[in-house]
């Protein structure tokens, strides 16, 4: 077991976490401040809840591309609900957040299973299509931070038990997450689904179905994120988290989850994007010049993809191991 | 193509009919054309131009646009009015190029025409009134920052990306006159990439490397609001000041929390009233546009043009809580 583990992905990427929170302290030792540590976490908590929902549709061997599009229509779809009815409850926003994400995810996710278009070209067509209805509802209009009620910007950063919410949305999330993904049915058909689509319908699993629930996961946790963001950075416009899908991808790549589906762990995905969020928090204090930011975010992503291309030589013999280990 | 030749040619019809009747106004008459009605920014210049047709006298400002913000729109505004047969027309274009051809006509008709806020290629106008100028950016972002550190100390930029040509500029511009203001050290520039949360980390960062930050610099709209969010929530509001360049509405809510002690951006209404000023200036022969020319702009001070005919207005204008209630509705 231990030496399994010592051997893992998820190991290797807490050792190079580790190694990367020691090379920053030795230029900045205040980062590795419980408190800052504690505000990386909370600053990478979007990144971790988009990851989750991305890792699951990866698993599928399908990729979503319209997250970031779908969280910023959602984010301006209640931030404009909040400007119209300032008294609508945080818990209803929530929910409102979560059915509008689940909705588009939905989407996504009928077109991929009915219409067995691929689920690149579905994705990148939706998240256009969300990127313009934002600006046919916001008329290209920013939501500003003085027309949000202070409740609706207060959720986010409200600190329980020494965490900020957002940080306890991403806990709850990886939580749920670990056990739908290792504890029920549907979690051991999004394996099945991606590692052999055939043995899958052999074995009475619906792709299609299995691929749609993967979407509307990966829907809904952006849905979430969509109002936590606007909430968090105070302001909703046509543009925000633009690009952010990509980001998203990496983290879920960095952290060992294979684009050929049927390989990964939420264990994977969440250490991905804390190492994508150590990254990004670090560089502004260490002082690097911003061309080799972007140098270094791409190399850790080829680095990535290189350790998954040599698993995948003995690709088919690791999942039969892991589903013997799961079943 | 075809529905710009039709309307060009009814519009001509239309003037040669109206080219022996005598002229009824007595009143100048200067069309300020915008970019699209129903946008505050320009509804705020239109009120600057009542404002400067009131001072002078003998002025009717004719407040005109397309529905949309689209150049074949402005082109048919044009043509209605060379059929009005107005004294001048002040745009502020849709397309640089699109609108030449009919400008040129209406300069055919012995109209006046500028340019203000957005420019027209030189052939279709006689001047371009820019709102200010880089170098009086990349002042104003500087002195804003400085006007509030009356003791020295550092500051830092937050720009868009590093590769962004204007704000490259305005922090060359803002470097060039740095020593005129001694005790202020710029120790960082670092890049947002007009992206909030970028930007929003790139503050923070800023404020856990220079634990005696006084000041962010972010001369763009999208920096300066993640900004002073970051600064909000680091609870760092009273010693770090977010300034530099943003919109009214968008800033409200950061000079309301104190985050920012004041910012810049043109003013819409000195816009209006200062294209006016100098489309009456021009129609009535009180100035001529050539490059080198110096024309009054009334209240505001006067305009210097450049070999390419175009000028600043003056110093972007500062927003602080004196004046944010009056503008965050307008822009």
């Amino acid at each position: 077991m231990i030496a399994q583990f010592v051997k893992s992905r998820e190991a290797l990427l807490l050792a190079a976490i580790a190694l990367l929170l020691a090379l920053i302290a030795s230029r900045f030792p205040s980062f590795v401040s419980p408190g800052n540590l504690v505000a990386v976490f909370n600053d990478t908590s979007t990144l971790i809840l988009l990851a989750l929902g991305q890792m699951v549709v990866i698993l599928t061997r399908c990729i979503d591309l319209s997250v970031a599009a779908n969280l910023a229509l959602t984010g301006m779809v209640v931030a404009m609900l909040n400007t119209v009815a300032p008294g609508v409850p945080i818990v209803a926003i929530l929910l409102i957040a979560l059915t509008l994400g689940a909705v588009m995810g939905a989407i996504n996710g009928l077109l991929v299973w009915k219409l067995e278009i691929p689920p690149i070209v579905v994705t990148l067509g939706t998240m256009t299509i969300y990127r313009g209805i934002i600006f046919l509802i916001s008329g290209g209009e920013w939501i500003n931070a003085h027309e949000m009620s202070d409740a609706f910007k207060q959720f986010p950063r409200a600190v329980v038990l020494g965490l900020p919410m957002l940080s306890w949305c991403a806990i709850f999330a990886v939580a749920a997450f670990v056990v739908l993904v290792n504890r029920t049915a549907l979690g051991r058909a999004f394996f099945a689904v991606g590692g052999n689509p055939r043995a899958a319908v052999y074995t009475g699993i619906d792709v299609g179905r299995t691929q749609f629930f993967a979407f509307t996961l990966s829907g809904t946790l952006a849905g979430l994120t969509g109002y936590l963001w606007v909430s968090r950075f105070a302001v909703a416009y046509v543009d925000i988290a633009g690009g952010f899908e990509l980001t998203v991808v990496a983290a879920c790549v960095i952290g060992g989850i294979s684009i050929a589906g049927g390989v990964g762990s939420v264990a994977g995905a969440v250490l991905g994007a804390l190492f994508l969020g150590v990254i990004n928090n670090a560089l502004p204090v260490v002082n690097i010049s911003p061309f080799w930011q972007l140098a270094i975010s791409g190399a850790a992503i080829i680095v990535a993809v290189a350790l998954n291309a040599q698993s995948s030589r003995t690709k088919g013999r690791v999942i039969l191991k892991t589903a013997e280990q799961t079943a | 193509m075809n529905v710009v030749k039709t309307a060009l040619s009814t519009v001509a019809v239309a003037a040669a009919m109206f080219a022996g009747t005598a002229q009824a106004q007595d009143d100048m008459r200067i069309a300020l054309v915008v970019k699209a009605l129903g946008i505050g920014f320009f509804e705020a210049a239109a009120k600057g131009a009542e404002e400067a047709a009131a001072e002078i006298g003998g002025v009717e400002v004719i407040y005109t646009g397309p529905t949309d913000t689209t150049a074949e729109g402005q082109i048919e505004v044009i043509n209605a009015l060379i059929a009005q047969r107005v004294d001048a027309i002040a745009i502020s274009a849709n397309d640089t190029d699109a609108l030449v051809p009919a400008l040129k006509k209406a300069m055919d008709r012995g109209i006046t025409v500028i340019s203000w806020d957005s420019g027209v290629a030189e052939g279709g106008r006689q001047m371009h009134l820019n709102p200010s100028s880089n170098p009086l950016i990349g002042n104003m972002i500087i002195k804003l920052a400085a006007d509030h550190m009356p003791d020295g100390g550092d500051v830092a930029v937050l720009s868009a990306t590093a590769t962004a040509t204007n704000q490259n500029i305005w922090i060359e511009e803002m470097n060039k006159v740095l020593p005129n203001y001694p005790g202020i050290n710029v120790v960082a520039t670092v890049y947002g990439d007009d992206l909030s949360d970028k930007s929003y980390r790139e503050a923070t960062g800023l404020m856990q490397t220079y634990p005696d930050l006084k000041a962010i610099i972010a001369p763009t709209s999208v920096g300066i609001v993640a900004a002073a969010q970051a600064v909000v929530d680091a609870g760092k509001v009273g010693e770090v000041n977010v300034t530099g360049l943003g919109l009214p509405s968008e800033m409200a809510g950061a000079i309301e929390s104190g985050a920012s002690q004041s910012f810049a951006i043109w003013n819409p209404i000195d816009l209006g009233y200062a294209a006016t000023y100098i489309s009456h200036q021009l129609a009535s022969g009180a100035a001529e546009a050539a490059p080198g020319s110096e024309i009054s702009m009334g209240r505001i001070g006067s305009v210097t043009l450049d070999e390419t005919n175009s000028g600043a207005m003056a110093d972007p204008f500062v927003y602080d809580s004196s004046n944010i209630d009056e503008f965050k509705s307008i822009f």
